[in-house]
């Protein structure tokens, strides 16, 4: 794969509050944003589909002359700010500098300037006979990106997540080792509020791997670690959050110790339900459901592909061990869903315990077709279209998948490629 | 492919001769399937070197996956370059399966770069390793990855207990093993497991492999000291100096 065909490896997908708008980000810093046609009874066929509605770059790869290291343009974490006027704005970061951008729309132009013939140019003055008050034309979309703020120096590990308030004003960052909280309007300083950076970093041995702000509860936020355990801290407490307000861990099983146990415990992603009641976390192995009541241990397992577990060692030599996948709850938090390998992608119904893989792949999802369900087999009883674990596909990887906030859309990335499936039809999950 | 996870395996008491051959195969393979592991391990850590900033999560697994094994192999009484032999028996496999993990340690430390790095910096982790294992307590890999001590002092007086301990096994004899390290700050290193597995017994095993080590250390002693200075330099790139 060229560099050029890498850049397009999608690095996050993200809808907007009203998912009208999905947003995703790539490994060469650009940003593209899809917009949902309205449903019209012209045109019955489309109804509701997304298409391209602003292409930008928002990261350039850097180089740190300090330290003889490049920084990548990869776009990590894209978060939408809750909509306040016209215009759309949003948070895209890389490994070091997070971006603020507002999107615009024009869709009019004035016309009949006194001054000024419709090419711009100069009039001759002594044509001029009558004044007349220029009038707004419409005319074709344009949407315009700008950068409005950009939040860089604030960390000197690798941001992995971003988060936006619901007091809409302040968003924090989270980093290997620290979490920083921003004002949007202020660039030039952060506060620190979570170091986990020992004195000595000979004591290393848990980082933070992903962080978000409470759904409504402004003072509250949860950073996961490479140890599997879940930390909510509550802003109003203390300036620096080291201390947590309650720690969400599941004891180790001991039947299953091994070697990687520590490796497939690391949460890759956590996501609060948009109840805020419930987290819901992924680590190599599973999706689990938390109660923000109960720190003992998750109220809820999903085995997203325990075929696995025997093969941890290759999967460990191969780096695969290391893949951090996503995690998403549909809108009325009854399902949750997350990406496995081989383009499949699981979803489970937490109220009737059914789950389905399914796959993104270009063979299997024509236009308006219906996904069918797949399986992979793990020896026994083979069904004709079964896979077998042994013809996975370990370098097609879905890490990054989105859920409509109130619709049963779902976004999926496949490497390169983006897909958007919608059920039109409230079906089960079978 | 190994087997599920990597489990102990229970080897019993079997006065049977053939049963405790079995046993020594299983447990034999076992550490084998172990050593592999960690040689891999260190081979990961090593390739973290590149262009772009390492991944700190993954190598902050890696190096907890390291000293999980080396906290095992301590209590095994096995954290050194020569298994231990332990029912007089040993079979002629796992000899010199043990002797090709050994050399292929060496021979890193010594003319072999890691694959795509040319640099002979990465080779000190490896080096460090490999002559200090028998001795050293598990977490000296971890911090030769990404941080060798935060301060300049840490790293300093942590570089000069390795100088310290090299030269003392060059002019040192080996049965003077708890003098070598009385004078080694102790907070690095936790030497008794180790060296109570070592001392202990009427073990030929332990003296051979160190004696092995007094003619070679000339070379790796001074690699050593010039890899770890430019390991400092790698260390830079990974800390916030």
């Amino acid at each position: 794969m060229g560099r050029r065909d890498m850049a397009d490896i999608i690095s996050t997908v993200e809808f907007n509050h009203t998912g009208e708008l999905l947003a995703t980000g790539d490994k060469g810093g650009r940003v593209v944003i899809f917009q949902r046609e309205p449903e019209s009874k012209n045109a019955p066929h489309s109804q509701g589909e997304y298409d391209v509605y602003s292409t930008f770059q928002s990261h350039e790869p850097e180089f740190d002359y300090l330290k003889s290291l490049e920084i990548e343009e990869k776009i990590n974490k894209i978060k939408w700010l809750p909509q306040q006027n016209a215009a759309h704005s949003l948070l895209s970061t890389n490994d070091k500098t997070i971006k603020l951008w507002k999107i615009t729309e024009r869709d009019k132009r004035p016309e009949g300037y006194n001054l000024k013939d419709e090419e711009g140019k100069l009039k001759d003055l002594s044509t001029v006979t009558s004044l007349q008050v220029p009038v707004l034309k419409p005319m074709d979309l344009m949407v315009e990106v700008s950068p409005r703020r950009i939040f860089a120096n604030g960390h000197t590990y690798h941001i992995n997540s971003i988060s936006v308030n619901s007091d809409c004003e302040t968003y924090m960052s989270a980093d290997d080792l620290r979490i920083n909280l921003w004002h949007l309007a202020i660039t030039d300083r952060s506060f620190n509020i979570v170091d986990i950076k020992p004195a000595n970093m000979e004591d290393l041995t848990e980082v933070i791997t992903a962080s978000e702000f409470h759904p409504h509860h402004c003072n509250l936020f949860v950073y996961s670690s490479s140890k599997g355990s879940l930390r909510l801290c509550d802003m109003r407490a203390a300036a620096l959050c080291d201390k947590h307000s309650k720690l969400f861990e599941e004891p180790e099983d001991p039947s299953n110790r091994s070697f990687f146990s520590e490796i497939i415990s690391s949460v890759s992603d956590v996501k609060f339900s948009h109840s805020g009641r419930y987290m819901l976390t992924r680590d190599y192995l599973t999706v689990k459901v938390w109660d923000l009541n109960m720190e003992a241990r998750p109220i809820e397992t999903y085995q997203v592909h325990d075929y696995l577990r025997s093969k941890l060692c290759s999967l460990y030599e191969n780096d695969c061990i290391f893949d951090k996948f996503e995690c998403a709850w549909n809108g009325s938090d009854s399902v949750i869903m997350t990406g496995a390998y081989n383009n499949f992608f699981r979803m489970f119904d937490r109220n009737t315990k059914r789950d389905v893989t399914l796959e993104a792949s270009r063979e299997s999802s024509k236009p308006r077709a219906v996904l069918k369900p797949r399986r992979v087999c793990v020896g026994g009883k083979r069904r004709r279209d079964d896979i077998s674990v042994d013809s996975l596909d370990f370098t097609k990887k879905i890490l990054h998948t989105a859920w409509h906030p109130a619709e049963n859309i779902i976004a999926i990335a496949a490497t390169n490629n983006l897909y958007i499936f919608q059920d039109k039809v409230n079906s089960d999950m079978h | 492919m190994f087997a599920r996870g990597l489990k102990r395996k229970c080897v019993g008491h079997e006065e049977d001769v053939e049963g405790a051959l079995a046993g020594l195969k299983t447990v034999s393979s076992y550490s084998l399937q172990r050593q592999s592991l960690l040689d891999m391990s260190l081979v990961k850590l090593q390739l973290c070197h590149m262009l772009v900033e390492p991944n700190l999560c993954r190598s902050v697994l890696i190096a907890n996956t390291v000293r999980q094994i080396q906290e095992e192999m301590t209590q095994d009484g096995t954290w050194r370059t020569v298994a231990p032999q332990a029912a007089g028996r040993a079979p002629l496999d796992r000899l010199v399966s043990t002797e090709i993990l050994c050399r292929a340690a060496w021979e890193q430390e010594g003319a072999h770069p890691a694959p795509g790095l040319g640099d002979g910096h990465t080779q000190g982790p490896v080096s460090d390793l490999c002559p200090v294992t028998s001795v050293q307590a598990p977490r000296h890999p971890q911090s030769s990855v990404w941080e060798m001590g935060g301060p300049r002092e840490n790293r300093g007086s942590f570089h000069k207990s390795l100088d310290q301990i090299f030269e003392t096994l060059e002019t040192k004899n080996p049965s003077c093993m708890e003098e070598l390290f009385s004078d080694v700050d102790s907070p690095y290193y936790d030497l008794d497991t180790v060296l109570t597995g070592m001392m202990g017994g009427a073990r030929p095993g332990p003296c051979e492999g160190l004696e092995g080590l007094a003619p070679a250390t000339p070379g790796p002693s001074s690699s050593c000291k010039s890899d770890l200075g430019e390991l400092d330099h790698v260390v830079e790139i990974l800390v916030e100096t």
